[in-house]
């Protein structure tokens, strides 16, 4: 469905994308995992064919998007980051003037326009001005918008940024079940239990590259131990620096990463590290012993976190 | 293949346009939905303003100016002078009015470019849809104002007012896209002041709408000449008042043609340059 090689964008002097391969197969679930300018909206900007190529090859759907930037537009679906509803129209209007957009007779709009709406769960704010909608509610009404052309792939650039977790939730179910009806879906977030939870296969993006790929699960698997022991340390007066307390428990896991808030320690076995911390007699004043997460893949790639 | 199959039943309609125009047709319910929720408001402006201006400067003003013929160019009364000019002139502020705040905020406030151009609707389709609402909002405030004077008797012959409407939106387009194109390119809206009390108020005030512009000083008269609102006023008088002289009808619809056709190239490419990064 989507093919790049070496894709690259520069805007200026910036190189926001440098030369990425990437491949997205029909009915599967494609995320762009990374930061805040990682190059991810860059790269869906190009995707979208909104957005020209500075270097390498991009196909979408067998299509060039020089060439054929408005055929490949008529079969995509596009949730941008910053939502563009016309907020003095109503829901329905939205809906209804997006559909003749693609060409699409009046009387399949309509329809369209109702099992949609019924899908995303607005039925009753049909008639109400978007500019009165919640956030959620909002980007529900965005996520109906791209699929009112019945779009081959469906691109969703942070779809649920600025969202409360009741929200993230609403939406999080219909794009599962979107996921589901086999829609071939492409997404960047910077949440990685977004990644998880929606993503048959993702890239993790750092800086314009990707520097790993595979499912949620293969990467753990690859980048991280099955557990995490999370330590945090009160500021004592004479104590040690994070810095010192994590060389006393470097030998309790396969690694040991120091955060400002808390040390983590990669092991199989969590419970097992955090006796043998107490052992030692250093007290944290708080512990938690979670499975690893995408989270992990990243600090342990790149040594940031996802959100600073 | 199954499967395939589905997908392009299920996709069917959803097409790229053939054409430019055929884009902008697309965008048709898009304005007239807008528009829906406007109408009101600018149907009763279209109206009451016509109105306040003839009785005002017309019958008002116009009651303590003498209608010499030779001084009026060719007008019997000052009102007969002065109402092609208001025509002309509300044509342009109409035209101000609709491509600068609403341009820029179709880019930058509520983004609805953005996602027109996210469709297989491409740059100069939207242009395009854009520019056919702002001529038919001239087209529906200068019709009215026309049938509003009309009973004054101001009005040499039908032909000539017929013409003279066609002429507010050829007035209108010459306008239309070039402020179109500023706006698109404008970062933010500060600078839409400045035009409206630089540009829009000397235009209205010393194009020869409201007095001939031999009243002015030789260089501002060759300055005033230079404008396009001259262009149209005197055009538009010409039909009014159904005194041709055919040359001059010539040299105004070129000026206005050319002004709106390289308008229309600048707009094009500005808000290209704005949505495609």
């Amino acid at each position: 469905m989507i093919l790049a090689r070496g894709l690259r964008k520069s805007f200026g002097d910036f190189e926001a994308v440098k030369g990425i391969d990437v491949d997205v197969r029909r009915g599967e679930s494609f995320g762009f995992l990374g930061p805040n300018g990682a190059g991810k909206s860059s790269t869906m900007r190009m995707v979208a064919a909104v957005s020209p190529i500075s270097g390498g090859e991009l196909h979408i759907l067998g299509m060039d998007p020089a060439d054929d930037g408005p055929s490949i537009r008529a079969r995509i679906g596009v949730c941008p980051q910053e939502d563009t509803l016309d907020t003095e129209l109503t829901v329905r209007d939205n809906l209804y003037v997006y559909g003749r957009y693609f060409g699409l007779p009046r009387k399949e709009v309509r329809a369209r326009v109702d099992e949609l709406l019924e899908f995303v769960q607005l039925t009753e704010k049909a008639d109400a001005m978007v500019e009165d909608l919640s956030g959620g509610m909002k980007r529900r009404l965005t996520i109906a918008r791209s699929l009112i052309n019945r779009p081959d792939v469906l691109l969703l650039d942070e779809p649920t940024t600025g969202l409360d977790p009741q929200a993230r939730h609403v939406v999080w179910d219909r794009l599962f079940r979107l996921k589901q009806q086999g829609v071939t879906i492409v997404l960047t977030t910077h949440y990685m239990d977004e990644a998880e939870q929606l993503c048959d296969r993702l890239v993790v993006m750092d800086k314009g590259l990707i520097v790993a790929e595979g499912s949620p699960l293969t990467l753990i698997r690859e980048h991280s131990t099955r557990e995490v022991a999370e330590l945090r340390f009160g500021v004592a007066p004479d104590g040690d620096s994070h810095e010192a307390l994590a060389e006393k428990i470097a030998d309790l896991g396969h690694r040991v990463e120091v955060l400002p808030d808390r040390l983590l320690v990669y092991s199989d076995d969590g419970e097992e590290v955090i006796a043998r911390v107490h052992e030692r007699g250093l007290e944290p004043v708080a512990v938690l012993v979670r499975r690893s997460t995408l989270e992990d893949v990243f600090l342990r790639l790149t040594g940031r976190t996802l959100v600073d | 293949m199954a499967l395939d199959q589905r997908a392009d039943d299920q996709r069917a309609g959803s097409t790229a346009p053939t054409s430019t125009i055929a884009g902008a047709a697309r965008l048709f319910d898009y304005w007239a939905i807008a528009y829906r929720r406007t109408w009101k408001g600018s149907a009763i402006s279209s109206f009451v303003t016509p109105l306040l201006y003839v009785l005002a400067m017309g019958v008002l003003l116009g009651g303590f100016i003498k209608g010499d013929p030779t001084r009026l160019e060719g007008a019997t009364s000052y009102l007969a002078f002065v109402a092609p000019g208001m025509v002309a002139a509300q044509a342009m502020t109409t035209v101000f009015g609709e491509v600068t705040y609403p341009v820029m905020g179709m880019i930058k406030w509520h983004k609805a470019y953005f996602g027109m151009t996210a469709t297989p609707l491409s740059v100069p389709a939207v242009v395009l849809a854009h520019l056919g609402f702002v001529l038919f909002r001239v087209g529906t405030t200068c019709a009215v104002f026309l049938l509003v004077m009309a009973p004054f008797g101001v009005f040499a012959s039908v032909t000539g007012v017929v013409a003279a409407f066609f002429v507010q939106l050829l007035i209108g387009l010459a306008f239309a896209t070039p402020i179109y194109a500023f706006s698109a390119g404008l970062k933010d809206e500060s600078a839409f002041s400045l035009v409206f009390r630089l540009g829009m108020m000397p235009l209205f005030l010393f194009s020869g709408a409201f007095f001939p512009i031999t009243n002015l000083d030789p260089w501002m008269a060759a300055l005033a000449r230079a404008t396009p609102l001259w262009h149209g006023v005197d055009l538009t008088r010409m039909l009014t008042l159904d005194r041709l002289d055919w040359s001059m009808v010539a040299v105004h619809v070129a000026y206005l043609a050319v002004l709106a056709l390289a308008g229309w190239f600048w707009a094009v490419r500005r808000l290209s340059r704005r949505m495609i990064s």
